[in-house]
């Protein structure tokens, strides 16, 4: 059996908005800039799929929601953007993003290091969880930009964006938000916010790869980040992927409908896998499930090293994925594993299981009597668990 | 960067099928309690090396024979990835039959090698080469532990990238002799740096005493002092003109061409009511000394200022000082 237990990472395209994107490869292939018919023939489905998008955010006419390739590209554009137009050579120095961005934010702001930009990280503690109050004691008449994501891609841990969105305006400042990990999981009505800008990732919720899109509140100015060409209305140059804008805002439309059976289904799969691991002695969950996205699970198996309980899932066909240095190709460690604290030993015993709409019962059975071997045979060779030969994982 | 490096992969592809078989099925995994070491009649040695805090923790079970020295079994335990579980268990393995003496001689390098498929094709990812240098340390905790001496009893040399065993002395050594200018030249010349990074600078993946960019830049600056003792020296004992053009300090080599033109070319200029002046020296990647210089007077405008007095010019200082020197007129 294969069990795919990685969704934070990518998901399964939508069968049915794969259906809809077939066309536009060797049928409707035209440039929807040209004058031809061949063009001209890809307009309705893109203008579908930005009435798809709009409906789906809840955006008015009068925001943007530009096409892009993915969220990384949308966080660059944020971050690159504020600081040419609100920072370079004025008197605003200052950007906060919490301590547990995703690379695409943090490193940005890194990048912006070099040109005297200030960057404050709001921490998170034991549970992966923000305190409003920690922003207003980083912000000040200086900070241009807070950037903080909806959800994070670990810990699968809800941040308040709505207070920190009111807090970052509060102080004269702009407020975006990578809902990367959100769209299609949590119900998204950017009116209800009030963010200036969002970025979101097509692959994040059943939608192609290489597509994406950045939310941009009363199409306020943001110096482009991809100049050459009037696409996007001229703020995203770039020919227009238009099987990949029609299968994203399917795959948006299709979440979004079934947003319900997401919350109960998954959250149901998710909480007996979650109880399944609990009773194996000493796994500890980061964060608790009331502010969690329902498909995600974080947890410290002692004794495990991450990589090798990787392995042996993989051995018996199930995908899931550790912040464990050991299993990058960089060997550096996670920086959202030592955020969330040492004493969890996450940064080399992390197991995170994240679950879609697309996994079963009998899948999640499965991936129970899996973990539990993994984790019996491999507390079996550690050196750092206090194994006995009467000691085993209860159920086996 | 190149073709091969754009596309990550997985580090798993690159695990040999041994190294694959031993993490599912390592051999020697397990514990020798004292009761079994009495009853087999040898002396049980345990040793311990990491932490899980540093995410590579091993332990080693040794059953030695008293009267010989020699290492009857070997058992291991490991927290770890997969690749510090199967050279683990290698190590484990290489240990049994050979005495306490042989065994401190085993590296990562041998634990790697002995987990080839073939002889050509590394075993693990660069990256992975740490995950077998546990094997190493933990073998010294366990002779440490038999002969009732320190660890470091075993170290000879100091090991400044422990994937590749290379030592601070030849890193020196191998700087000195090849004028080495860079981490990347060191890397190619030695190998050290090569695997998990960690010896290349602070922040890497394991914390170390010596790292690479710290030996490269004493190593260069003992090279430049001990460079401008000897042009010192020289100096005073009336010798510096035995020195190379090349070998002089930038004020040296300025001193050296203002004396040739002194003597060869600026007559020369002067008797037409011209005259020059040298503005900087500079040497480039390709090791050729420019010499920029100005004209003055009625050499300012002249033609032949950007043909064969500069031609001239060029061709008197390459012959008094150096085939290396350009000349250009600013």
């Amino acid at each position: 059996m294969r069990v795919y237990l990685d969704n934070n990472a990518t998901t399964m395209v939508d069968p049915e908005a794969f259906e809809l994107m077939k066309p536009f490869y060797c049928e409707k292939y035209g440039n929807p800039n040209s004058l031809h018919r061949f063009g001209s023939e890809t307009h309705p489905a893109l203008r579908r799929a930005m009435d798809q998008l709009y409906t789906a955010f809840n955006a008015r006419d009068k925001d943007d929601i530009i096409v892009t390739s993915c969220a990384t590209e949308s966080n660059n554009w944020v971050i690159k953007g504020v600081f040419f137009d609100h920072m370079l050579n004025k008197d605003k120095d200052h950007i906060i993003i919490s301590s547990v961005e995703h690379p695409a934010t943090g490193a940005a702001c890194e990048f912006l290091k070099q040109f005297g930009i200030r960057v404050s990280h709001i921490p998170v503690d034991e549970n992966g969880l923000l305190d409003p109050n920690d922003l207003r004691n980083l912000i000040d008449e200086k900070t241009a930009l807070v950037s903080v994501m909806w959800a994070n891609n670990e810990t699968g841990t809800i941040f308040p964006v709505k207070e920190l969105a009111a807090i970052a305006h509060e102080y004269g400042a702009l407020f975006h938000t990578d809902a990367t990990q959100t769209v299609g999981k949590i119900k998204i009505n950017v009116q209800d916010i009030n963010m200036d800008f969002m970025s979101f990732s097509a692959h994040k919720f059943h939608g192609p790869k290489g597509i994406g899109g950045l939310y941009i509140k009363n199409s306020q100015p943001l110096t482009s980040l991809l100049h050459g060409g009037e696409h996007m209305g001229g703020r995203r140059s770039g020919t227009l992927d238009v099987a990949g804008i029609v299968g994203m805002a399917q795959a948006l439309e299709n979440s979004n409908k079934l947003m319900e059976f997401e919350n109960l289904h998954v959250r149901k799969l998710r909480d007996k896998l979650e109880d399944a691991l609990l009773e194996i002695p000493e796994i500890s969950v980061v964060g608790d499930r009331a502010h969690r996205l329902p498909n995600t699970i974080l947890a410290a198996v002692k004794g495990v090293e991450g990589e090798a309980m990787l392995w042996d899932l993989n051995q018996a066909g199930i995908a899931a994925s550790t912040g464990s240095a050991c299993a990058s190709e960089t060997l550096e460690s996670n920086p959202i594993m030592e955020a969330i604290g040492a004493d969890k030993e996450l940064a080399h015993t992390a197991l995170r299981l994240s679950l879609s709409r697309f996994n079963t019962e009998e899948e999640i059975d499965y991936a129970i009597v899996h973990i539990k071997k993994a984790v019996e045979r491999l507390r079996a060779i550690s050196s750092t668990f206090a194994y006995t030969p009467d000691w085993h994982v209860s159920g086996l | 960067m190149a073709k091969h490096d754009l596309i990550g992969g997985s580090i798993w592809d690159e695990y040999s099928q041994k190294v694959q078989d031993l993490m599912n099925s390592p051999r020697n995994m397990g514990q020798i309690t004292e009761e079994e070491a009495k009853e087999r009649g040898g002396k049980l040695i345990v040793a311990d090396f990491g932490a899980e805090s540093c995410g590579d923790a091993v332990r080693l079970y040794w059953l030695v024979d008293e009267k010989t020295d020699i290492i009857m079994d070997a058992k291991f335990k490991s927290f770890g990835c997969g690749t510090a579980i199967a050279s683990s268990d290698t190590m484990a393995e290489l240990c049994i039959g050979k005495t306490v003496d042989e065994a401190v001689k085993i590296t990562n390098i041998d634990v790697e090698k002995a987990m080839r498929d073939d002889p050509e094709t590394p075993a693990v990812p660069p990256q992975k080469m740490h995950c077998s240098v546990m094997a190493y340390d933990v073998i010294k905790a366990a002779a440490a532990s038999y002969k009732g001496v320190d660890p470091d009893h075993f170290e000879d040399e100091i090991i400044v990238c422990e994937c590749a065993r290379i030592s601070l002395g030849t890193i020196r050594d191998v700087i000195r002799m090849n004028d080495l200018k860079t981490v990347e030249e060191i890397t190619q010349y030695t190998k050290a740096g090569a695997f998990c990074k960690s010896c290349i600078k602070p922040g890497g993946h394991e914390k170390r005493e010596y790292y690479l960019v710290d030996i490269l830049a004493e190593t260069r600056a003992q090279m430049e002092a001990e460079k401008l003792k000897a042009i010192a020296d020289a100096k005073i004992s009336g010798n510096d003109s035995d020195l190379a053009f090349e070998e002089l300090t930038v004020v040296g080599q300025l001193k050296a061409v203002e004396a040739v033109i002194d003597a060869e070319i600026r007559p020369m200029l002067m008797m037409d009511g011209g005259n020059m002046e040298i503005l900087d020296i500079k040497k480039n990647d390709k090791g050729i000394i420019d010499i920029y210089i100005r004209y003055l007077g009625a050499c300012s405008g002249c033609a032949s200022g950007s043909g064969g007095t500069l031609y001239a010019i060029e061709n008197v200082l390459q012959e008094n000082l150096s085939q290396n020197i350009r000349v250009l007129p600013i």
